[in-house]
């Protein structure tokens, strides 16, 4: 039960907007699309410096980046990066518990990054690869879930603040994953009781597609019919937002009103 | 073998709404009533908190009312006077609040203008401390005259007014913002119309805090179940942080447990039904305290000797399991 978790993809360096703020450490756009998203939807504001940055500045940056997303828009955050120290130095001033994203299911980063979402009371996304990558099947992906649910229960992260992610691939190139990540959508609730929660990276699907919002509105229908608890997707795609709250009300996860679109959005 | 005891944890709790206003507020009561808050399914006290105990209110109305004569012996001598009930209501029986239903405004009876009720209302607003229902006569145009007429004149003193419906919730819940009170949204034994009238008031500008459900029930014997399974669906929304069905529940518990047969006819017609006297207390009370245990938050009932056992009942049910 429970309402979809709408996590803002926008805060990603890759985006040049964003990239440039960064480099000029100029808060503006960053801040304008804090406030969009939330006006959006959005539950969880995703922070991705990307490659704008170079490694060694980057605790630096999730710093000053927190700190301005914080003067704004009091959404909690989704500290996205795999450099952990720019992610703990981001933790440090997160207002609201916040999300980092996130741990493969490798020894090393479990043991770096599962202790830090303890201490800082933030959940955690945990994806199911490791060093040799994405599995094809659903078997191995559960697997994988498998060790980052022994993870929480080994280093004491609340079960429900553990999010699997089972990392959808391009439906362009990589066409017989999204059955899979269906399957282990579902497969993931069956691991503990109560469950690990599972998110996406939901516009990955889509990526180079010419009908890019189609294909997200969809599979987002798809994976929340499988269980979906949360996504990493476009907040400002109305229809698709639309969607999470339509498709909410068909699996009878909230009760029906004629105004639930609007409602959906309403905090 | 101990037994593990299966909790649920819940994302969020009932909304409180505060009824009544004293002084300092803006009113005159002496004191206020909260009502809400839980953070569990109904006394489940080792689960979350039961943060208010359910209260109860005495029905007044403003015409003698015609109810049966064993319900109306209790206020022999104030029938005809609706600030002196009230006030017997509150002093001698304990009723927690005051619900006054103002059915001589009913175009098909008595007629009363809007600021005869208007008056009735201050009367009973300087006979007692405690905070005032005030429901209007049920035909909505008079209504909306009435209780724009009660709203304005009692300005500030946060009474509970309703009924606001789907189909005529505008000017009552103008009046409730203008005036500062509260509001009863009523809807027919209907989750989804339930959850849209409470948008649509808050949409006006009337805040979730000063709304209250009255989900439309059966009385015991004529579709409670119904009403039992609307309101734990509503306390179920309430906990998964359903914003718009997290308001108090409110029961008409006395109209709908008197009009059944049984708590009306005599022994010598039903024989094997027992003595009225004893039958019609329990029917109400029955009614009472299965609602209760859905959620309800406040009854309105009309016999005091029913109310005496209910709250017996309640008492009960605040201690610790």
């Amino acid at each position: 039960m429970g309402e979809l978790i709408i996590i803002g993809e926008r805060i990603n360096g890759m985006f040049t907007d964003i990239g440039d703020a960064l480099r000029n450490k100029d808060p503006k756009a960053i801040q304008a699309w804090a406030v969009k998203q939330y006006e959006g939807g959005a539950h969880y504001l995703d922070v991705n410096s990307g490659p704008a940055i170079p490694t060694d500045e980057r605790p630096e940056a999730y710093a000053w980046m927190v700190n301005v997303i914080q003067e704004v828009c009091d959404l909690p955050l989704c500290l996205d990066s795999t450099n952990y120290n720019a992610i703990e130095e981001g933790l440090k001033l997160c207002k609201r518990p916040a999300m980092i994203n996130s741990c493969p299911a490798e020894r090393s980063k479990i043991e770096r990054v599962f202790p830090m979402a303890v201490q800082y009371n933030a959940s955690l996304i945990g994806l199911t690869m490791d060093k040799k990558g994405i599995p094809k099947d659903s078997e191995n992906r559960i697997a994988f879930a498998m060790e980052l649910v022994a993870a929480a229960d080994e280093f004491g992260l609340p079960i429900e603040d553990l999010y699997i992610d089972p990392l959808i691939l391009p439906v362009n190139v990589a066409q017989e994953h999204a059955p899979e990540v269906l399957e282990t959508i579902k497969m993931v609730k069956t691991l503990a009781n109560p469950a690990p929660r599972t998110v996406l990276g939901l516009s990955n699907v889509s990526q180079k597609s010419p009908n890019r919002h189609l294909i997200n509105r969809t599979f987002l229908a798809m994976a929340m019919s499988a269980g979906l608890d949360a996504a990493i997707m476009d907040a400002n795609d109305d229809d698709l937002v639309d969607v999470a709250a339509t498709a909410q009300i068909l699996l009878n996860k909230s009760i029906y009103a004629d105004s639930y679109l609007k409602v959906f959005r309403s905090r | 073998m101990p037994v593990a005891i299966v909790k649920e944890k819940y994302a969020s709790r009932v909304g409180e709404v505060v009824i009544g206003a004293t002084q300092e507020q803006g009113g005159t009561r002496t004191s206020v009533i909260t009502v809400g808050g839980d953070s569990t399914l109904p006394f489940l006290h080792f689960e979350g908190k039961v943060q208010n105990r359910p209260v109860i209110a005495l029905e007044v109305t403003d015409v003698v009312p015609p109810w049966n004569n064993i319900i109306k012996s209790s206020f022999e001598g104030v029938i005809d006077n609706p600030a002196a009930w009230a006030k017997r209501c509150v002093e001698e029986f304990g009723a927690d609040l005051v619900y006054l239903k103002l059915i001589g405004a009913d175009p098909e009876g008595a007629n009363r203008s809007p600021e005869e009720c208007a008056q009735t209302v201050k009367e009973v607003l300087s006979a007692i401390g405690v905070p005032l229902i005030v429901g209007g006569c049920e035909d909505p145009e008079k209504d909306n005259a009435v209780l724009a007429a009660v709203a304005e004149a009692a300005a500030g003193e946060n009474l509970l007014i309703g009924f606001a419906e789907q189909d005529n919730y505008k000017s009552i819940a103008a009046a409730a913002m203008v005036h500062k009170h509260s509001v009863i949204a009523r809807s027919p034994l209907d989750i989804n119309i339930c959850k849209q009238l409470n948008i649509l008031i808050n949409e006006m500008g009337l805040p979730l805090n000063r709304i209250v459900i009255d989900p439309m029930i059966g009385g015991l014997g004529y579709g409670i179940e119904y009403a039992y399974s609307i309101m734990e669906r509503a306390r179920l929304g309430a906990l998964a942080n359903d914003k718009m069905l997290s308001m108090p529940v409110i029961c008409t518990v006395g109209y709908e447990a008197n009009r059944a047969k049984e708590a009306n006819v005599s022994a010598d017609e039903f024989p094997g039904w027992g003595e009225l006297e004893e039958r019609t207390t329990l029917w109400e009370t029955l009614t009472a305290t299965a609602l209760i245990q859905a959620g309800a938050s406040i009854l309105l009932m009309r016999n005091p000797n029913a109310l005496r056992l209910v709250q017996a009942n309640i008492a009960d049910l605040m201690e610790g399991n």
